[in-house]
């Protein structure tokens, strides 16, 4: 047995049969099932390692041949593993309770398999098709056969796929400039194109107007997962780039360009989200900030820039799982998700209520919530080195607490007089308690996920180090 | 191997400039169809022929793919009103425009790259820069399709020359089929009220 075998065609060739299970609460069960079982076995079988049970000896090979190329997932990658499985259960289970189970677990299996898979991939470079063709998955989940096509999804498409070109000849002049290291043109031109590739990937300003049209036309929980899953491991795409490239992650240059350009982000989508009427594009908003503080967390000092970045990943997660829920729950009410449409809402739904603010305030990183540690020593980390990237830092943030004030407001703004008719639903209204209770355990206890996040930064060679 | 390659690069410009011009899309996909050929044939001046044929394969299964859908969907009205102007003069002089760049940027690319031949580099170079321009002037699913497609030949034209691995090849045509068959879901894809 292999590794990518049981972490990367297992749950893709699983996820096929899926598709013919239409019992939506049996498909969550299957797909969260399978999804638990590969995290806990990352947790208790290192790979590479031979563990005795019993009689039996079991060891998990860490490669695999594909058409004269190599799938890897070492010891170091089983930690990463953990939580991606980990995470991803939680929004299969999720889909039973949203409605989205179908076509959620199957082709959210399918993307998660392929995105592994861009993790595991040698030459680490061709990672770019593989999410390439995660993308193109993943358009049957954000549009439903019943729905015509809306730019949001349109551009969607388009931004993505011009990614991954720009990576791959990057990839060919980044080796060029390995072996000529004094050609400052060179280097210049394949930084250039890495870079724009990465712009497009991470729909990073001016690149991301899709973000906001597309939170419009998606269902919230289909696309909270994507705008979790896609930029977390582009980011982890990147950082492979540092630890291969010496030169660029000496450069000076691409340190101040990614502080500019995580900077735009967390300013532009906290102040847009300030502004917005829609709570899907506030989310989209916010996860456009997001994408900006895992930007500005590569600016840290080399050893801390890892586990920052590493520690974004469960906060976002875990937020954005509450929030998206908390929104599908409102549009099985109210459609579109206008501020008039769901003002007083919090008197009929409040624990969906609860769910939607808290999280919108975790992403902005309020104190208690599960956002505020690493918020907290990003913004000390960054204030240590320059005092005006820290100052626009806090102006994004307060742009993200204004916008989770103005839903606050609106959701608990009732008539005079006006009595609480509780409506909620048992169901959604239980998993998003408990994510609630998640994002406090997290922001009151951030070391609880140490152990697992320790061994992280092992995945890279040289960066961190 | 210099004249037919620029033959070849000519013909490229024609096939790209057509699918802009087209407005129907039998015609548009007949364009498409001699535009792989041309891909497959720049292809095979740096990949075995049977390699490159991968191409030519993927290509004509995606044209086959769309056409297939196309031919089931009722002919919808044209693409509502844009803010940007959309006639056959405006595109005719935006590709010329591009034309324009691409005589001037190939030369450059080819210090970059070397080896490779300016024909290929031109021909590559007006696929990519005629696909995002009929990217960038239309929202239609089918359109959309069109261009990515055709932005997608001109880089795997180029990338041919750097890269020959198997794999890359066997997932670049996964990525062009899954685009196909990426537009014939967004082909199909009606709200109720406009299916009635």
């Amino acid at each position: 047995m292999s590794a990518p075998l049981l972490w990367i065609i297992l749950p893709a060739a699983l996820a096929i049969p899926s598709l013919l299970i239409y019992n939506r609460r049996i498909l969550a069960i299957f797909g969260g099932g399978l999804a638990v079982l590969l995290g806990v076995i990352a947790l208790v079988v290192p790979i590479d390692q031979a563990i005795q049970v019993g009689s039996f000896s079991i060891k998990i090979a860490p490669d695999m041949d594909i058409l004269g190329r190599r799938l890897i997932l070492t010891t170091a990658d089983g930690s990463l593993l953990i939580i991606l499985y980990g995470l991803v259960a939680m929004w299969l289970f999720g889909g039973e309770v949203t409605g989205t189970a179908y076509p959620l677990t199957p082709i959210g299996l399918m993307v998660m398999a392929l995105l592994v898979a861009s993790i595991a991939v040698e030459p680490f470079l061709y990672a770019a098709i593989l999410i390439e063709i995660a993308v193109l998955l993943s358009i049957p989940l954000l549009l439903p056969l019943n729905q015509t096509p809306g730019p949001g999804v349109m551009r969607f498409l388009v931004y993505q796929t011009l990614g991954m070109p720009f990576i791959l000849f990057a990839g060919w002049l980044l080796a060029g400039v390995e072996s000529s290291p004094g050609d400052l043109a060179l280097a210049i031109q394949s930084a250039t194109i890495l870079g724009l590739g990465f712009a497009f990937l991470l729909a990073m300003f001016p690149l991301y107007v899709w973000l906001p049209m597309l939170a419009e036309e998606a269902s919230p929980y289909v696309l909270g997962f994507l705008f979790w899953v896609m930029p977390t491991i582009t980011i982890i795409f990147g950082m492979s780039f540092l630890d291969r490239y010496s030169w660029l992650r000496s450069s000076a240059q691409l340190s101040q360009v990614l502080s500019l350009g995580g900077l735009l982000m967390v300013v532009t989508g906290g102040l847009w989200s300030a502004f917005q009427r829609h709570l899907g594009r506030q989310m989209a908003y916010a996860v456009i900030a997001e994408t900006g503080f895992s930007l500005l967390a590569f600016n840290l000092s080399a050893d801390k820039a890892v586990d920052a970045i590493f520690l974004l990943i469960i906060p976002r997660s875990l937020a954005l799982l509450v929030w998206a829920m908390s929104l599908t729950e409102l549009k099985k009410q109210v459609a579109p998700l206008r501020f008039g449409a769901v003002q007083g809402m919090a008197r009929k739904y409040p624990l969906t209520a609860a769910g939607l603010i808290l999280a919108h305030f975790s992403v902005a990183g309020f104190p208690l919530l599960a956002g505020f540690p690493i918020r907290l020593a990003l913004w000390e980390g960054l204030a240590s080195q320059s005092l005006g990237v820290a100052f626009w830092f806090l102006v994004g943030v307060l742009g993200l607490l204004t916008g989770a004030t103005r839903t606050l407001a609106v959701l608990v703004m009732a008539p005079q007089g006006s009595d609480w008719e509780l409506q909620e639903r048992w169901g959604p209204g239980i998993m998003i308690g408990i994510g609630v209770l998640g994002l406090f355990l997290l922001g009151i206890f951030p070391q609880i996920f140490r152990p697992i996040m320790a061994d992280l930064p092992a995945m890279f060679e040289h960066l961190g180090k | 191997m210099t004249p037919i390659a620029w033959i070849i690069s000519g013909l490229v410009l024609l096939t790209s400039g057509g699918l802009l011009l087209s407005r129907d899309w039998r015609l548009a996909l007949g364009f498409l169809g001699i535009q792989y050929l041309a891909v497959f044939w720049l292809t095979s001046l740096h990949w075995p022929i049977s390699m490159a044929a991968i191409k030519l394969v993927t290509g004509w299964m995606a044209i086959a793919t769309l056409g297939i859908t196309r031919l089931n969907i009722k002919d919808v009205e044209a693409e509502p009103d844009q803010p940007w102007p959309q006639g056959r003069l405006f595109r005719i002089f935006m590709a010329g425009i591009v034309t324009v760049i691409v005589i001037a940027a190939a030369p450059s690319v080819e210090e970059i790259i070397p080896g490779i031949g300016i024909p290929v580099i031109a021909g590559s170079l007006v696929l990519m820069g005629l696909g995002l321009l009929h990217l960038g002037i239309t929202v239609d699913p089918f359109r959309v399709i069109l261009g990515l497609l055709t932005t997608l030949s001109g880089f795997e034209a180029l990338y041919a020359a750097l890269e020959s691995s198997t794999l890359v090849a066997a997932m670049l045509s996964t990525v062009n089929l899954g685009l196909a068959l990426v537009g014939a879901y967004l082909l199909t894809a009606r709200s109720p009220e406009e299916s009635v």
